[in-house]
């Protein structure tokens, strides 16, 4: 089974993010970067699958600077086979644009599945891979939470509000992974030393930059102070009062 | 600039308030650049569409076929972009529900045309702009459409659904048959009959303050007393095992932003706050009275919570019953 999983540079949740000076981006001094983490159950699950199938190959692929090298071998560490950088320092707003450029690299790879996680923390976009299993002509099943497969056949759960969706397809297909998915493995010393020695091929790019254009980035303003009602359960008549006459939600 | 195809969600052939809302946003578009609102809903036949008329749809094509009850994605996908490509269309406008996040990319993918998801506000007119929640919620962008079409999806629960009384015109047709890449085989209703925490006007979130899992319980009962809560979670008790991953409201997480949203022992980490803090009003309910969650909080109660929880159970049973 020939695996594809795609993976994005993000910054980690717990960082505070700042606007640069250029007030178009983010400023990146001091932030931690990471696999961004609904990839990390994408990852989980082609590696799952490969070991089920007892053959395979998982090929890791990016888009991003050169810093994502970093990212990759994240995953690498993890247990997949090689990786594959599309390097470019351009930041492009548009998902259609960013799922071209992947499927430029993806397509006549002979993959059974091409997986990704189902959002990427810093965008939130929710898009990407679904926008490529289309251009590709693809079967896909965005945000699945549980998935099997067997003789070229799949069903995955994906949860819509107030119910669990099973969805059947055929392979190939492309899948993007919900939390839940699995437990991802925490690489271990050995797949660290390991990750150094895979192979890691560098691509220069092109891309377009698609049809959105940032304006400006700006922080959320911030809520009105709010205030203490009280300590205890005294203070509940209060809160209660206020959110009848004040908020007015009761 | 054309018109603005609104895409509207039924489920049980009932159609979704957030479809209201899409049908508010698409008239600010329209009404921008001084184009009509088409609305297209797919769907079994007999679904009442007389409240997209009545929110601003000049035109609604209900197309239907075989099974389309569940969302195929592959069918609404075709049907969509067949309506969209036989009109003068410009922008395509859904909501960023479940449905939305998956059937938008698509659409945007199959026109050919950049897709702003999960968008918070539209401004229409010569060229559109939208704003976007990134990081989370912790950066706001202002994005420029530089495209003659764009689909835009709209996160739920932040235009007002108004009343802007339309012709509503309805044209029934058929879905075109396609591949059905994927089969949507059935729906399963989950366990409990409870809202989602994405959807719900009131949200009761707990964290690690509650101690262990039993102890939501206390939580279960005041969503109860309200009768139209759901049951939120920080990442630490998700990954406890506490609660499922459904109920999880942050970055990793569900993004919310219901009308009320009550915090208990819930300190307010970081990745939390960025998926509540547009909420409209926010209580916090934490034994600690330097938690970050009272920085976002617009009232807040300093005390134990298994203290304080039942006694506003019993007044909002109070209040809900009379």
């Amino acid at each position: 089974m020939k695996i594809a999983v795609c993976v994005k540079r993000v910054p980690d949740t717990e960082t505070r993010i700042k606007v640069d000076a250029d007030g178009r981006s983010i400023d990146e001094a001091g932030v931690k970067f990471v696999l961004n983490p609904y990839d990390e159950f994408a990852v989980e699950e082609a590696l799952k699958l490969k070991e089920a199938a007892g053959e395979g190959e998982v090929v890791v692929l990016s888009l991003g600077p050169q810093a994502t090298q970093e990212t990759i071998r994240t995953a690498l560490a993890m247990g997949a086979d090689r990786g594959v950088l599309l390097q470019t320092d351009l930041t492009i707003a548009d998902p259609v644009a960013v799922a071209k450029a992947l499927v430029a690299e993806l397509d006549g790879g002979g993959f059974d599945l091409i997986l990704f996680g189902k959002v990427a923390v810093d965008d939130s976009s929710h898009a990407v891979g679904v926008i490529v299993a289309d251009i590709l002509g693809l079967a896909c099943v965005s945000a699945i939470g549980g998935l099997s497969i067997a003789d070229g056949k799949g069903s995955a759960t994906r949860e819509v509000e107030g119910g669990v969706e099973v969805v059947e397809f055929s392979l190939p297909a492309v899948l993007t992974a919900e939390k839940g998915l699995n437990e991802p493995r925490y690489p271990a010393l050995r797949g660290i030393m390991m990750a150094k020695k895979k192979p890691l091929e560098v691509k220069s790019v092109e891309v377009m930059t698609g049809g959105l254009e940032v304006l400006e980035l700006s922080l959320p303003p911030a809520r009105p102070e709010g205030r203490i009602v009280g300590e205890g359960p005294e203070a509940v008549p209060a809160l209660i009062e206020a959110l009848k006459t004040e908020a007015k939600v009761l | 600039m054309g018109n603005v195809l609104a895409v509207l969600e039924q489920r049980g052939g009932v159609l979704k308030h957030a479809s209201l809302e899409t049908l508010t946003a698409a008239r600010n578009l329209a009404d921008a650049s001084g184009g009509d609102v088409h609305a297209v809903v797919v769907g079994p036949a007999g679904i009442d569409l007389s409240q997209a008329g009545a929110y601003g749809a000049d035109k609604i094509h209900a197309l239907g076929g075989e099974g389309l009850e569940l969302y195929q994605p592959d069918v609404y996908t075709s049907a969509i972009v067949d309506v969209f490509s036989n009109g003068d269309h410009s922008a395509v406008v859904i909501a960023a529900t479940a449905m939305g996040k998956d059937l938008a990319p698509r659409i945007a993918g199959r026109l050919d045309c950049p897709l702003a998801a999960d968008v918070i506000a539209v401004d229409g007119g010569d060229k559109i702009v939208v704003t976007r929640s990134l990081y989370a919620g912790k950066v706001l962008a202002k994005i420029k459409v530089v495209a003659s079409k764009v689909v835009i999806s709209v996160r739920p629960n932040v235009f007002t659904a108004t009343e802007n009384a339309k012709a509503g015109t309805v044209e029934t047709g058929s879905v075109p048959e396609v591949e059905r890449r994927a089969n949507t085989a059935e729906i399963k209703a989950p366990e409990s009959a409870r809202l989602d925490v994405a959807e719900a006007p009131v949200v009761v979130a707990g964290g690690r303050g509650l101690k262990e899992a039993e102890n939501f319980k206390l939580l279960e009962e005041l969503a109860e007393a309200f009768g139209d809560a759901a049951i939120g979670a920080s990442r630490a008790v998700v990954d406890a095992g506490w609660r499922p991953h459904a109920d999880q409201v942050g970055q990793t997480g569900k993004t919310v932003s219901p009308p009320l949203y009550i915090a208990i022992g819930i300190s307010g980490a970081i990745q939390h706050l960025a998926g509540m803090r547009t909420s409209q009003v926010i209580v916090a309910i934490n034994k600690d009275p330097d938690a970050p969650i009272f920085k976002v909080a617009d009232y807040g109660i300093v005390g134990d919570l298994f203290e304080v929880v039942p006694k506003l159970t019993e007044e909002v049973r109070k209040i809900r019953e009379a």
